[in-house]
């Protein structure tokens, strides 16, 4: 009896043990989650992120750059807070902001920091610096914002914000190395966007211990995992920040582009969109305020209008159907029409008895006279297809210009916008030989189905300053200390018109300039501008207002475009302009100083908001409290008088305390609905 | 002189050797769970006595002597004075409740400076030692009611009074006198019931009392099936039922009891044993970060100090309920079974022993020692590894805490000391 009970006590004892090992083999040998589930308890990635690249102007002033702000986090359980009015007083916050705020933190997490107030300026961060010691609890961490010296060159130069949905899962689909995470911030528009791989740098990753309450307990295996982040490359910009900023100043209150080039290389030297912001505002924490506001505005400030605005070239167009009619032969710069049998009217009074002539007084009847030359410079008898081998050589030598092409800018959202051919007209008039030279004159005088974009013109008053070739128009010269830009930014491009064919044209931009269509205050007495003025006519309120050009006549400098919406005659509202950006970036400096502060201050707002009211099919009207904000906000950011930039207050959007209960009301909901489930378990 | 020869000469050396393996691997893990690599503290440090790996070093001092005080005192006091030693430790288990200190929601420490006692740990000796001289009267024989009753007396007493000062765990640890009673002659009835109510219970927790009663349905059918023709009476089969019909009504009574009486942390503590995703935040939390920190451990685990679950107090009270982990975390598989191995050898030297004992005191005694470490260890291993539900009762020689360090050293030294003299004491049977 006691035998067999020994035997079972100690057999009972090995079974339990061998019921343990079993046990113990599954959890540690066979089951490999729990090393996983282990790794995520104990290690924790943290993401350093880079300094983004800076970006210079051509004369290596800087334009963009980064500033550190501060962070301010809290950590509830730690954080006392005795004075809370004091505090609040501090940081410029409410009291309820204040409750709010520190509610929010303790539901994430009572023991792990969440952010409190987000970038801080460096004054703000002194200022405050001090008082901190009564507040334990709370602490600082340094983040970096973009930072921009001038007010200008907005849309040009982009904006970083928080990488989009739709951005992270195109890196999703397109395989390869997902470099962007939730929550990145990445450039956006322009520069940024275009140039993110060279000024984003290499994220660091640093990998340290947490213990149970997510408190850092140093680094995991000595850091051999982590790796350093590597700052941005610098971008120098091909940009004159000097007449960047004139050009934008001259734009205010008005609705446009002006694009200006350097002929001999390519490079932008000012790209102005108007009407334009801050760049200011769209970083750092007043980014959700603006945003919305800019995004809502009618005149869309966010659109950047010399890539991806679609106008018609008007008489703008007129010196490309000169240059290809010279090129065919049908015209000789002596070759002179009258005004008859025209079906287009014609405000020079009939003397365009020279092909200068016609491009100074931008003569209609010329034009259509010439363009019909090179439709129908063919032998075909048939009229249809006479105009149907017309236009197809005609658009060869037209998309040469850049013309319904894209030119590649460096910058996104470019549009190539349009150049009518053959088939087009096939497809438009339902058939191949149903349409002719009478259905398609109007492109004689650069309307009809002609899309162009600011830049395109200022291209082409670049190919006529150099007498035939262009450099694909650029904003960056160069990356990073010695990295280059890409070479197809320094091949010259011919667009096959013989050098010799240019000096007409070219006095006819100079007579246009001096006795022509350009008012009289666009001319210089020192330096001779080549202009041609363009009027691109619109259903509905005034025509858009163009002025092409290029100076000085011999070893051009600048090439230029402007373009005003809604300001009606080319020659009086854009040339102007014109004139004042060439003065400045040829001698350094405005001396008509009386027609610069004229110039700022006029507005063309009053037409293109007439059209707004009038085009209700095409524009969505804003509500009227959405309208009523954008008003104030658009005082506040295009004021009248520039002044000096306004510093960033320290107010934040928040969370309400109800939508703080109601979300707190959602957590304990799903919590009893997880514990009624294992119940029922 | 001559007496301290026979003593080392008597002393099982074998066990002594185990005890000391086992107190210091468990000292060595208590040092890896609170180790901070950021701040590490070794012997000597300033503020190593303020860690629980320090505290615990006084403690394995401390026990050296009272070790050596056990072995010097005469053998035949525990004999002697057994019922006074219950009675003593009976006496401060009500003490403790009057001028106790409360930790952690039980009322049943003794404050002494910065250091804790609990009478609870040391009641188990009192009781064994009591139990194994009742054991030891002539002409008790567990066969006969009367000393079952007495013997269950004597054992009941003690965990009653545990379980007012809130220490469910300590209380628990006294139904393992039930391997020492069958050692000893109790009917094999009685642990086998008890077993069976265990297995009822936990599939009352985990079945629907509907699907008990159809399975309780079916066995009767079996068994009635399988019985010898002759066996088939109607009075055998009513048994039977009613058998199945009292086990049915403890289901019932169990799922009742669970729901009714049991208080919300006990509840969810066997609930999460049968659900293992039950409320993993709360009340899971301890039995999940357990299994994560053993079963991050893999075959040979993370290397000494490198276990970042412990060191990282994911684990809660990781040295001293859950010690465990850190073995399996930082020796895994081998070193969760070196641990084991040791836990058995000990088991089954120290059965070795008693039974060797012609002295029924000393028999009885050792298979207390052995009953006590035994369900410690199937109670503490078996919750790491979530085949147990949470019991705070510590692992033995290994946990940090020094009534429990004492409790256990006095209780298997106690029984090495009557084992060295076990020729004399058979003249005094």
């Amino acid at each position: 009896m006691d035998e067999v009970r020994k035997k079972i006590i100690n057999g009972f004892f090995i079974l339990i043990a061998l019921i343990y090992v079993v046990r113990l083999f599954f959890l540690q040998v066979v089951d490999e989650s729990y090393k996983l589930d282990a790794q995520n308890n104990a290690i924790r990635k943290i993401v350093q992120t880079p300094f983004r690249g800076l970006i210079y102007d051509r004369n290596h002033k800087l334009i963009v750059y980064n500033t550190p702000v501060y962070d301010l986090y809290i950590t509830p359980k730690k954080a006392k807070v005795q004075d809370t009015l004091r505090f609040c007083h501090l940081f410029n916050i409410t009291r309820s902001t204040f409750d709010s705020l520190t509610k929010l933190a303790r539901v994430f997490s009572p023991v792990r920091p969440s952010l409190f107030i987000r970038q801080l300026s460096i004054q703000d961060y002194a200022k405050v610096q001090d008082a901190m010691v009564d507040y334990p609890g709370f602490s600082f961490q340094m983040s970096s914002i973009r930072t921009y010296q001038h007010k200008s060159m907005a849309n040009a130069l982009g904006y970083v914000g928080e990488i989009s949905p739709e951005r992270l899962e195109k890196q999703a689909d397109e395989g390869g190395e997902e470099y962007y995470r939730q929550g990145d911030y990445v450039g956006v528009t322009g520069l940024e966007r275009f140039y993110e791989e060279e000024l984003r740098g290499q994220r660091g990753e640093k990998y340290v211990m947490v213990n149970s309450r997510g408190i850092e307990k140093g680094p995991f295996r000595n850091g051999t995992f982590d790796r350093p982040p590597v700052s941005g490359k610098s971008l120098i910009s091909s940009i004159d920040i000097e007449l960047q900023n004139l050009a934008d100043s001259l734009m205010q209150h008005k609705v446009g582009s002006v694009v200006a080039i350097q002929p001999q290389t390519g490079e932008v030297l000012a790209m102005v969109s108007a009407p334009t912001y801050d760049p200011s505002l769209l970083a750092g924490r007043t980014f959700s305020k603006y945003f919305q506001t800019l995004n809502l505005d009618p005149l869309h400030p966010l659109i950047n209008r010399p890539p991806s605005a679609y106008y018609r070239p008007g008489s703008t167009f007129k010196l490309i159907q000169a240059l290809i009619a010279l090129q065919m032969g049908v015209i000789t710069p002596g070759t002179g029409f009258g005004h008859g049998g025209a079906p287009l009217k014609c405000h020079c009074g009939g003397n365009s008895n020279s092909l200068m002539m016609g491009i100074r007084n931008s003569c209609n009847p010329y034009f259509y006279q010439t363009f019909k030359r090179i439709i129908y410079n063919n032998h075909e008898h048939n009229l249809f297809k006479k105009s149907a081998e017309g236009v197809r050589r005609w658009n060869e030598m037209a998309a040469k210009f850049g013309i319904g092409q894209k030119l590649d800018v460096d910058l996104p959202n470019e549009t190539s916008g349009k150049l009518p051919s053959v088939e087009y007209y096939n497809k438009v008039y339902k058939g191949e030989l149903s349409w002719k030279f009478s259905n398609i004159y109007s492109l004689g005088i650069g309307e009809g189905e002609l899309i162009i974009n600011p830049l395109k013109m200022a291209n082409v008053a670049a190919i006529i300053a150099n007498r035939g070739w262009y450099i694909r128009p650029h904003l960056v010269k160069g990356i990073g200390k010695i990295g280059s830009i890409d070479t197809k930014y320094k091949e010259k491009v011919s667009v096959g018109i013989a050098e010799r064919h240019f000096a007409p044209v070219i006095e006819g931009m100079v007579g246009a300039v001096n006795a022509g269509t350009v008012a009289a205050e666009a001319r210089m007495s020192d330096i001779q501008i080549c202009g041609k003025t363009g009027t691109s006519q619109n259903r509905v309120g005034e025509d858009h207002a163009i002025f092409i050009a290029f100076a000085p006549k011999e070893n051009p400098k600048i090439a230029i475009a402007v373009f005003v919406e809604n300001a009606g005659f080319g020659g009086s509202s854009a040339a102007p302009i014109a004139s004042l950006c060439i003065e400045k970036y040829i001698k350094g400096k405005v001396e008509r100083k009386a027609m610069e502060e004229r110039w700022k201050n006029k507005s063309y707002l009053g037409n293109v908001l007439s059209v707004l009211s009038h085009s209700k099919g095409i524009v969505r009207k804003p509500k009227p409290k959405a309208y009523e904000l954008l008003k104030t906000t658009r005082e506040r950011i295009f004021p009248l008088v520039p002044e000096a930039p306004q510093k960033p207050t320290l107010k934040i959007p928040m969370l309400s305390p109800e939508q703080i209960a109601a979300e707190q009301a959602r957590l304990t909901e799903l919590k009893e609905a997880k514990a009624k489930k294992a119940l029922k378990k | 002189m001559a007496r301290e020869e026979t003593i080392s000469r008597n002393l099982d050396w074998i066990t002594v050797l185990l005890f000391i393996v086992c107190v210091t691997v468990g000292w060595l893990h208590i040092y890896a769970a609170i180790y901070n690599p950021e701040n590490p503290l070794w012997i000597g440090d300033q503020g190593f006595f303020d860690t629980n790996a320090g505290k615990q070093l006084i403690w394995i001092g401390t026990t050296a002597l009272i070790i050596i005080a056990i072995l010097v005192i005469d053998y035949r006091f525990y004999d002697t004075f057994a019922f006074f030693i219950y009675g003593f430790f009976m006496f401060m288990l009500v003490a403790v409740l009057v001028v106790g200190t409360e930790v952690k929601g039980s009322h049943s420490w003794f404050r002494v400076g910065s250091f804790q006692l609990q009478p609870a740990e040391f009641a188990k000796m009192a009781t064994a030692l009591a139990l194994a001289k009742y054991l030891s009267t002539p002409l008790v024989n567990l066969t006969k009611l009367k000393d079952q009753v007495n013997a269950a007396l004597i054992i009941m007493v003690p965990p009653i009074l545990i379980l007012v000062s809130h220490e469910t765990g300590v209380a628990l640890v006294f139904a393992s006198f039930l391997i020492l009673l069958y050692r000893e002659g109790l009917p094999g009835f009685y642990p086998a019931s008890f077993l069976t109510v265990i297995i009822l219970f936990v599939l009352a927790l985990i079945y629907e009392q509907w699907q008990i009663y159809i399975g309780l349905g079916v066995l009767v059918g079996l068994v009635v099936w399988i019985m010898p023709h002759y066996e088939r009476k109607t009075r055998n089969i009513m048994s039977i039922i009613g058998v199945a019909m009292v086990m049915g009504l403890f289901v019932t009574g169990v799922d009742w009891a669970v729901n009714h009486i049991l208080q919300e942390h006990q509840r969810n503590r066997i609930k999460v044993l049968v659900d293992p995703d039950f409320d993993s935040k709360k009340t899971g939390y301890n039995v999940r970060q357990a299994k994560i920190a053993i079963g991050s451990g893999g075959l040979l685990g993370k290397g000494f100090l490198q276990g970042t679950q412990t060191k990282f107090d994911f684990v809660p009270e990781q040295s001293t309920d859950f010690i465990f982990c850190t073995v399996g975390e930082e020796h895994g598989f081998l070193g969760s079974v070196v641990v084991i191995g040791l836990f058995v050898g000990l088991l089954l030297r120290v059965a070795f022993l008693a039974n060797r004992q012609k002295n029924r005191f000393a028999r009885v005694y050792g298979y207390g020692v052995v009953s006590i470490i035994f369900f410690h260890f199937l109670v503490n291993i078996g919750m790491t590894i979530g085949l147990m539900p949470v019991i705070g009762i510590p692992l033995p020689f290994f946990s940090y805490g020094g009534s429990s360090l004492w409790s256990f050293s006095i209780l298997l030294f106690i029984f090495l000391k009557l084992d060295a003299h076990r020729s004399e004491m058979l003249s005094r049977w």
